[in-house]
């Protein structure tokens, strides 16, 4: 039997976005984002123990408009990513699988990542 | 693989309008999947205009009376109309359901209809099943026991260990949950998927089981199991209101709890 050659039905772009796809996503790209972060870190440090001048070349580069734009990115990344990342915990723990806790659980991580980087960045403005 | 774009004989083009009939009170547009094998050409998306007061109130109920009234190439499975038999599973208005169970009053706008997502398609709404039911043979759906049933009669089972069975037993294998799952898209050859897991499972719980640990060591596996990322289309979208994700966080609790 000769296989045919048969379509293969749409599927991403015809599946309607939703909130259980869309965190899943957002977990794996902030992850993605905590490990490119962590070498603007290692930069950082670096720099620290390489001396003044290039102490201060970093410290220019993070203190602009998009050194700070990448930390705050940064900073939500790290949240967001470890508020799921409870409620990934709670999942292998068997637990919170009914739909209305998935969406409960989902929102409660979006809006507690939010509400954390803004204290941070708060708490860093200002002192 | 992951492959977010469709492969250039899969892509959908557009196709042909059919009108409502003059004189219609309430129009509404079905847009459908359309792939005829023996054309040589691309999927399409025809549109098919219908009178809604003419028309029973579930998808179903439209995509027959456009089969009968309008076009009678259009293909699709379908039988006991009640959510039973699982044949009309498809992709409505984005996302996997039984059109005999949909409501067209749920439908905002035109209503577009594909056959089940990343499923190779054999006909219009029709998906090859072939790799599910195959994936579905692979975890020995049926009772394994090394010991002699009772010479009296059947295996017995009290009233708490056949509660277990419950929100398993009612799966109908429609497969709109296996189909749902990104990760099933991307690796569908070897994860087993949504269904075949809760599948699974519905013998992994059953009291008079005996061969639990084999179905373990068969699971066990980084990718017929744990390519599940918790991403919960499947539960979301399951038209009997079952939980496929609670069923493979239970699998995996299983695995965790033995080790």
């Amino acid at each position: 039997m000769t296989a045919p050659n048969r379509p293969l039905s749409p599927h991403l772009s015809i599946y309607r976005p939703q909130l259980t796809t869309f965190l899943s996503i957002t977990h794996r790209m902030t992850g993605v984002a905590l490990a490119v972060g962590t070498l603007l870190l290692a930069w950082w440090l670096g720099a620290a123990a390489y001396g003044p001048e290039a102490y201060a070349r970093a410290q220019g580069f993070l203190g602009s408009i998009l050194g700070r734009l990448l930390l705050l990115g940064w900073t939500f990344a790290l949240f967001y990513h470890l508020c799921n990342g409870i409620r990934h915990l709670a999942w292998d723990a068997g637990k919170n699988f009914e739909i209305k806790k998935i969406y409960s659980t989902g929102y409660m991580v979006l809006v507690a990542a939010i509400a954390l980087t803004a204290i941070a960045w708060a708490v860093g403005l200002t002192r | 693989m992951v492959e977010f774009s469709l492969p250039a004989n899969s892509k959908v083009l557009p196709g042909k309008t059919h009108k409502a009939p003059a004189g219609a009170k309430k129009v509404k547009t079905f847009a459908l999947y359309r792939f005829d094998p023996d054309s040589g050409k691309n999927p399409r998306l025809d549109r098919y205009e219908i009178d809604l007061e003419a028309c029973g109130p579930m998808v179903l109920d439209a995509l027959i009376k456009i089969k009968n009234e309008i076009d009678p190439t259009v293909t699709f499975r379908r039988s006991c109309r009640e959510g039973i038999c699982g044949s009309c599973a498809m992709n409505i208005d984005g996302t996997n359901t039984l059109a005999c169970l949909k409501p067209i009053e749920e439908i905002k706008g035109e209503a577009k209809i594909y056959p089940l997502p990343h499923m190779p398609v054999i006909k219009d709404l029709v998906a090859d099943l072939s790799v599910p039911y195959a994936q579905y043979t692979a975890i020995k759906p049926w009772l394994q026991a090394d010991s002699a049933p009772p010479p009296d009669g059947e295996r017995r089972q009290s009233p708490k260990e056949r509660e277990k069975l419950d929100g398993l037993w009612e799966c109908i294998l429609c497969f709109c949950c296996q189909t749902s799952c990104p990760s099933y898209w991307w690796n569908g050859d070897r994860y087993l998927g949504p269904s075949i897991l809760l599948q699974a499972y519905r013998w992994l719980v059953d009291s008079r089981d005996e061969l639990t640990g084999e179905r373990l060591d068969e699971l066990d596996d980084p990718y017929r199991l744990y390519r599940c990322h918790t991403i919960l289309n499947c539960t979301n979208t399951c038209p009997k209101g079952l939980n496929p994700g609670q069923a493979i966080g239970s699998i995996k609790q299983m695995i965790a709890a033995r080790r």
